[in-house]
């Protein structure tokens, strides 16, 4: 007669997480206790339908069993032993995982039938029952508490990296000595294959931000050691992607921005969590100038100073890469936008992008006028020490100063005593702390392409410069006589 | 087509919370939402076809068939023949799988249905929490009070 045996159980993880262990045929000795070795025979991958493992148990036992479902939608693996040295005859076994989604856990279900030889049906079943299915989850709840699902599996098991890929040529730009423009030294180099979870790009534009002047100068030595490739930005179009890799493909247009440097080359391989699908109406060049930028803009004015209708925002260097997006996307959001600036076609351009007072000083006075205008509620600070004095001035009571970089030299810290003169705030922010999630990076990002698409904030006028030529693009970004963003063409 | 999926984790054997969701006519015994109910036509409530007839207690009448019903899997399935929902082609199942480990029970509360475009997101919401999972939370109180 045949026997059946049904074993169930809720774990207390998200269904997903469980069935990335479970759905691995060879994964076994990670995580069961009874299996001492697994490997998958003939050299197929291990969610391959149809391939064999190998077990042999802690107990000197030996089984070969075949995969003859594998059911990502539904969770489901079926498999059926074809040869043992236990006498489990017939044996098919089925594992389905469901989601409780009153609670975000998981319900795995695993039942089997199988014939036995006379007068063993009793030990085989608990042998079953309770040495492989109940054992089976109290291990499997013990991996997944000890975090062992989230290290990375052992070489050449599950899926192997495309053994095909190889380095590709790059060119770069690198800094072997922090100092000025002239140490953006192009050479020729290697981008590896991408590994796990990575993408390999071929670039065709770079975002030039105010940021990659600090790396070269030196000035945060930790996110830049030497030698080292400046950029946090780029678009262009996927060349090859690593294992675990999901919705990203071959020839697919993308753009990134990410946590470290080294953007100023023709091919980068990056984290696939950094990148984002390109909308077919955003050009590269496009992306490139305003992915950071755009970002920097929607953090800022959504999450650090809640700007709303009514709010007097301050902008430095308005007519800048940064700038010309505050400006716009503030006045779309009802705030009254004053900006700075250093030359009167400078301020043509921040208004005709909705800066509705623009004030041209070449010498960081501007708190009078701010001031005369009822002082500035938030102050968006790219100017750093040179203006810190006027900064604290311009500000209303409760006015909140975010500093975002420091073109004039490094800020000296600020006294609690003068803001609480005013009550006011002062923030520091990092644009990659509001992007730490593939998700949240999305979300910004479709914003910024929304707000492009609908006119809240115009296409941006583009100065272009070729990759080798990345040291007269900084010469030019720093004699402040640029207006609206920089972007590098590989 | 819209899919709704609810599932839960009931603290008692599956054969317990059977009896209690097993009845077709017995939604106001366990239901907080279901204010009264009939079977049409004088028929009993487990002869699949049946059809009950029953008001929620914001006044909505609704009226369903059951088209399926298992003992041996305790599951049941039934249409909506009418309803102020304004969903069209509306099946759903209902379905108990023991948890061998301990005397617990997975309970899954699943539909499909069709409705106007742009509804989607508040007839999941309704159907699903209003539903679905009010009749969870009230089977999960019933079975830890006891």
């Amino acid at each position: 007669m045949l026997q059946k045996v049904v074993r169930s159980t809720v774990i207390d993880a998200p269904i997903d997480r469980v069935w990335a262990v479970i759905r691995d045929f060879n994964s076994h000795d990670r995580w069961h206790d009874v299996v001492a070795e697994s490997r998958i025979e003939g050299g197929e991958k291990s969610d391959q339908v149809g391939c064999v493992r190998s077990f042999s148990l802690k107990d000197g036992n030996r089984i070969r069993e075949q995969l003859l479902t594998l059911d990502d939608r539904e969770y489901r693996s079926t498999y059926c032993i074809v040869e043992a040295t236990v006498p489990l005859q017939r044996y098919v076994a089925t594992v389905t995982l469901k989601p409780v989604t009153d609670g975000n856990r998981t319900f795995w279900h695993w039942e089997s039938t199988f014939a036995t030889p006379h007068g063993m049906e009793r030990e085989l079943r608990d042998m079953v029952a309770q040495g492989v299915y109940e054992a089976g989850f109290e291990n499997l709840r013990l991996h997944l508490r000890q975090g062992g699902d989230l290290q990375t599996g052992r070489p050449g098991t599950a899926a192997s990296a495309m053994p095909t890929a190889l380095p590709l040529p790059t060119r770069r730009i690198v800094v072997h000595a922090y100092g000025g423009p002239e140490q953006l030294q192009p050479e020729n180099a290697e981008a590896p294959p991408p590994g796990e979870g990575e993408v390999r790009i071929r670039q065709r534009a770079i975002g030039i931000n105010y940021l990659d002047i600090y790396l070269r100068q030196g000035r945060i030595p930790a996110l830049l050691p030497l030698p080292g490739v400046p950029g946090m930005e780029a678009a262009g179009s996927v060349l090859d992607t690593g294992i675990g890799v999901h919705g990203l493909l071959p020839g697919d247009r993308v753009a990134y921005l990410g946590p470290r440097p080294g953007a100023y080359c023709s091919v980068r391989t990056v984290p696939a969590a950094w990148v984002v699908r390109l909308p077919p109406a955003v050009e590269d060049d496009v992306a490139a100038a305003l992915l950071l930028k755009g970002i920097t803009a929607d953090v800022l004015l959504r999450d650090v100073a809640r700007v709303r209708r009514g709010t007097r925002l301050l902008v430095h260097a308005a007519a800048g890469g940064v700038g010309l997006v505050l400006c716009a996307w503030a006045r779309a959001l009802g705030a009254t936008v004053i900006g700075t600036v250093s030359s009167e076609a400078k301020a043509r351009m921040a208004r005709e992008h909705g800066c509705e007072q623009v004030i041209v000083t070449r010498d960081y006075r501007f708190a009078d006028a701010v001031q005369r205008l009822g002082g500035a509620e938030v102050i968006v600070d790219g100017l750093g020490d040179a203006a810190a004095s006027e900064n604290l001035a311009a500000l209303a009571r409760c006015g909140h100063w975010i500093s975002l970089g420091q073109a004039s030299g490094g800020l000296q810290p600020v006294s609690p005593d003068a803001l609480v003169a005013k009550s006011a705030s002062f923030s520091r922010p990092v644009v990659f702390d509001y992007v730490a999630t593939p998700a949240l990076l999305q979300e910004r990002a479709q914003r910024v392409w929304d707000a492009l698409a609908d006119g809240t904030i115009r296409p941006p006028v583009i100065e272009r410069h070729a990759l080798d030529a990345a040291a007269e693009a900084h010469a030019r970004l720093e004699s402040r006589a640029t207006i609206g963003p920089l972007v590098l063409v590989a | 087509m819209v899919r709704v999926y609810i599932s839960s984790v009931i603290e008692a054997g599956a054969d317990a919370v059977w009896a209690r969701i097993r009845d077709f006519n017995a939604l106001p015994l366990w239901h907080p939402a279901i204010a009264d109910s009939r079977i049409e036509n004088t028929q009993p409530s487990d002869r699949v076809g049946c059809i009950r007839h029953f008001h929620t207690r914001d006044g909505g009448m609704i009226r369903e068939r059951l088209l399926a019903l298992s003992d041996y899997d305790y599951s049941c399935t039934y249409e909506i023949l009418e309803s102020p929902m304004g969903v069209e082609n509306y099946v759903a199942t209902l379905k108990l799988t023991p948890v061998t480990d301990g005397n617990r029970s997975f309970a899954e509360w699943s539909a499909e249905f069709d409705c106007a475009e742009g509804r989607e997101n508040e007839l999941t919401q309704l159907i699903g929490q209003g539903v679905f999972q009010a009749g969870f939370d009230a089977l999960k109180r019933h079975f830890t009070r006891r």
